[in-house]
């Protein structure tokens, strides 16, 4: 009887073993099905900011490197080779020369070469005979002083100064290779890449449909058979339509930690992450404008914020509390929870509150005399809602503020007339990296810093950060710039949202990154356990 | 004198289009913000050069005057320009949508004559009975129902219920599969549209139900439908078949809640997201099909009063 039972439960045991090897087995086959929240303005990953671009987009490009789709924290140590097979920096770290992968094929038949990269570069650099419409990223090659070809298999990057940096815009999903004989417009509404899937189609409002690369270098790969985005622009019929297993994953960080909680209750089932997307929510003050030219009025303004207040109304608590850049753990570069609250508007609410009041008692308001202002900032939920929250917590401090929600389309530019005292607004990051989020955001000059912050001899310390090849010892810079920003009230940095993405228990292999909302969408060994 | 008549009409309808293509002209350039402020703002950028060398090559730095005689210039010889988001011709974009939303339309209008007429008819003759009541009840609820609401809460009774739902996700193919995902949403539709054609119809019979004619019917010994459904509703039908008239015009352009929620990519919802992108040569076109229609819509039903209606005469 013994002996049958270990028998009996010996064959099941190995039977179970087989049925979860065989479970493990990737297979191929099947049309991954996602709802995507809008049409994008196109294809064209290089001309675009969003991801709701590089998310349908990124699996028909190949980058030169990419961060490893399977590890959530985008870093320097997770970049590995794409179209390039290695990479290396000469002794001066001024070159950055690739060797790259040879028989690789453009969708439409022709051959990769080096040539194509240079093409790619001098595009995105405005050195090129083509142009793109536009070219947001334009300053992160600011050092690239040209890019040069050694017959088919090898290109090099010549900075102007070491610029580590580089290797990690390289690897993002914001820097795909194009094909030189592909004109830039037509790369818009019908883009060519390397890439394991090959773009059929984009019907506006509709879908986004993308099919198996049959000769995609990477030899049985993808498992997929396609991919087709359903635009869905309204979130509760998305949300039905993933429970009813319309969809079989969620749009990447569209849903809300109560939409996580909703889907949970229908679907048990249903797989969901809730992440950091490096987004931050932020606070821009007309430097320009009196009284807001005051900095004492800027740090009265930053000490009467609660974030923990906004993240908990707003967020339900899923958001961290950060400088410029991400906070840790999920952030590489962010600064640290023992620095943070050494920062005015960090630590007690209660006591900041208080010096604020005095601030503006000395600046000659008072309850009776409180300082008037709008708020301005985009008239969508994301922005609104924050906005509302923040004018309350300005009430603590003598300011009577009221909203100015302002048409989206007309933000940018009402922003670029300093037409405003006071606004909210979100700043994604494509890559966690100092180089992308100082020089974008804060340089003196830059078409995204929106404030015109301008401190000469922080910009000082952004170059020797940029330049710096020691990882710990740039840290360190990073901290003290990001620190000093945050004091200077540049851009007072509300909170940095997480949000979450949910798929069928069935879609294998999905890894969502925890740094970044751009890099993770290659989808090249996703499959489906049907 | 028919004839005259219709010449006067065909111009008068000429004269309206002009009129509105000359308002929706301007007022798409009234408001703030054209496709390059948004093209860039999607970027997350501001460059008025590289914003300013997208607007000449759209044309946009032209004078509006300019701009309006190449687009109805373009009209008359079949060309309605290129989409500015998806670059491709704005004939291509438009014309595919056009029978989703006449499909959507269509039945969503036919679920209101078929539901709408009758139950109208029944609530009048049987007026202050529970069944009227009952029957007035759901024409209100009809009407303060938002559509928005109403949608959804199909959307989730199907989920909690069926494990499935009616959206839009892959073109219908076939009869069924097309009459399977137009019907739920031109039901929620048309509950609205129902409710009011039988609140008209209602109120239009008891009118016509006092009326001495009806009495002298009766008089005569002519049976309850004879009077109700021979004399009375042909004669209060008339301001019904307007209403439903205006509900058509209304439908072809105005479903973007219903498209919204049931994911439906029809004209209503492809017009909103125009106008978001500004995006005039789509936006131009298709109000000015939707006018067509409306405005045509309106001449069929000028002269569908004659037929109803033989004291109705047409004269120039």
């Amino acid at each position: 009887m013994g002996t049958k039972f270990v028998a009996l439960a010996t064959a099941i045991l190995a039977s179970l073993m087989i049925f979860a090897a065989q479970a493990a087995e990737p297979k191929h086959g099947g049309i991954l099905k996602v709802y995507h929240r809008e049409t994008p303005p196109s294809l064209s990953i290089h001309e675009e900011a969003t991801f709701s671009v590089n998310a349908p987009a990124m699996g028909i490009f190949n980058n030169l490197v990419e961060y490893d789709q399977h590890k959530p924290q985008n870093s320097i140590d997770t970049i590995v080779p794409d179209l390039a097979t290695s990479w290396a920096w000469s002794k001066d770290a001024t070159e950055l020369t690739f060797k790259l992968r040879q028989g690789v094929k453009w969708h439409d038949g022709v051959a990769f070469t080096s040539k194509d990269v240079k093409c790619t570069f001098d595009l995105l650099r405005g050195t090129a005979q083509d142009k793109f419409r536009k070219d947001p990223r334009k300053g992160w090659y600011a050092f690239v002083t040209d890019v040069s070809v050694k017959g088919d298999d090898e290109v090099t990057f010549h900075l102007a100064r070491p610029q580590p940096s580089l290797l990690a815009m390289l690897a993002s999903g914001y820097t795909p290779i194009y094909p030189c004989h592909v004109p830039a417009a037509q790369m818009r509404t019908h883009p060519i890449g390397t890439g394991p899937f090959k773009f059929v189609e984009m019907k506006q409002n509709e879908s986004i449909k993308l099919e198996k690369n049959p000769d995609y270098w990477k030899k049985g790969l993808p498992y997929l058979d396609g991919i087709e985005y359903t635009i869905i622009k309204n979130r509760a019929t998305a949300v039905l339509a993933f429970v009813a297993g319309k969809v079989d994953m969620t749009f990447p960080t569209e849903m809300t930690a109560a939409l996580v909680k909703d889907i949970k209750a229908q679907d048990p089932k249903a797989v969901c992450e809730i992440t950091p997307i490096n987004v931050s929510t932020n606070l821009i003050v007309n430097l320009d404008s009196p009284p807001f030219n005051n900095p004492e009025l800027r740090t009265a303004m930053a000490l009467s914020l609660d974030r923990k207040s906004l993240i908990d109304i707003i967020l339900q608590g899923q958001g961290d509390q950060g400088g410029s850049l991400l906070p840790p753990p999920e952030g590489v570069w962010g600064l640290p929870p023992d620095i943070l609250k050494t920062i005015p508007g960090y630590g007690d609410v209660k006591k900041d509150r208080e010096q604020a009041r005095a601030i503006m008692t000395k600046l000659g308001y008072s309850a009776d005399k409180p300082l008037k202002i709008k708020v301005a900032t985009r008239n969508l939920a994301t922005y609104r809602d924050p906005a509302a929250v923040l004018i309350d917590q300005f009430k603590s401090i003598y300011i009577d503020a009221e909203l100015d929600p302002v048409e989206s389309s007309a933000w940018f530019a009402k922003v670029a007339r300093k037409d405003y005292q006071v606004g909210l607004n979100l700043t994604g990051n494509g890559i966690d990296d100092p180089d992308q989020a100082f020089y974008e955001n804060y340089s003196c000059g830059s078409e995204r810093n929106y404030t015109h912050y301008c401190n000469k001899d922080l910009e000082k310390l952004f170059d020797q950060q940029s330049a710096e090849t020691d990882l710990a010892k740039r840290k360190k810079l990073v901290w003290e710039i990001d620190k000093k920003i945050q004091e200077d009230g540049a851009r007072p940095i509300l909170f940095h949202a997480r949000t979450g993405m949910c798929w069928k228990p069935y879609v294998k292999n999905m890894t969502v990154m925890s740094n970044s909302a751009y890099n993770g969408y290659r989808y090249e060994d996703i499959w489906l356990d049907k | 004198m028919l004839g005259s008549y219709l010449i006067r009409r065909f111009f008068l309808m000429l004269l309206t289009l002009f009129g509105i293509s000359v308002l929706v002209f301007t007022m798409l350039r009234v408001v703030p913000g054209n496709i390059a402020d948004i093209l860039f703002d999607a970027a997350g950028m501001i460059d008025t050069a590289e914003k300013g060398k997208l607007e000449k090559e759209l044309g946009l730095d032209r004078p509006i005057a300019v701009q309006y005689a190449q687009w109805i210039g373009g009209l008359a010889h079949g060309d309605l320009g290129y989409s500015y988001v998806s670059e491709k011709p704005a004939l291509d974009e438009i014309l595919p949508r056009i029978p989703i939303t006449a499909k959507l339309a269509g039945l969503a209008l036919l679920f209101s004559i078929l539901f709408g007429v009758p139950l109208g008819v029944v609530s009048a003759v049987k007026q202050n009975s529970g069944l009227d009541y009952v029957l007035r009840v759901i024409s209100l609820s009809g009407l303060s129902m938002p559509a928005f609401w109403l949608g959804l809460l199909i959307l989730m009774v199907f989920v909690k219920y069926f494990g499935t739902i009616p959206i839009y996700t892959d073109p219908p193919q076939g009869f069924w599969s097309s009459l399977w995902l137009y019907s739920v949403p031109a039901a929620a539709v048309g509950f609205r549209s129902s409710a009011l054609v039988m609140r008209l119809t209602r109120s239009s019979m008891l009118e016509v139900l006092r009326q001495d004619y009806i009495r002298t019917a009766r008089a005569k010994g002519a049976s309850d439908s004879n009077v109700n459904y021979h004399h009375a509703l042909r004669n209060a039908v008339l301001p019904v078949v307007t209403v439903i008239g205006i509900e058509a015009a209304f439908l072809m352009g105005g479903l973007i809640v219903t498209e919204t929620v049931f994911n439906i990519p029809g004209v209503a919802r492809f017009l909103v997201e125009a106008i978001r992108w500004r995006d005039y040569p789509i936006v131009q076109n298709l109000v000015m099909f939707i006018a067509v229609v409306a405005v045509s819509i309106n001449f069929l039903v000028d002269l569908l009063y004659a037929v109803l209606d033989p004291r109705i005469k047409y004269s120039g």
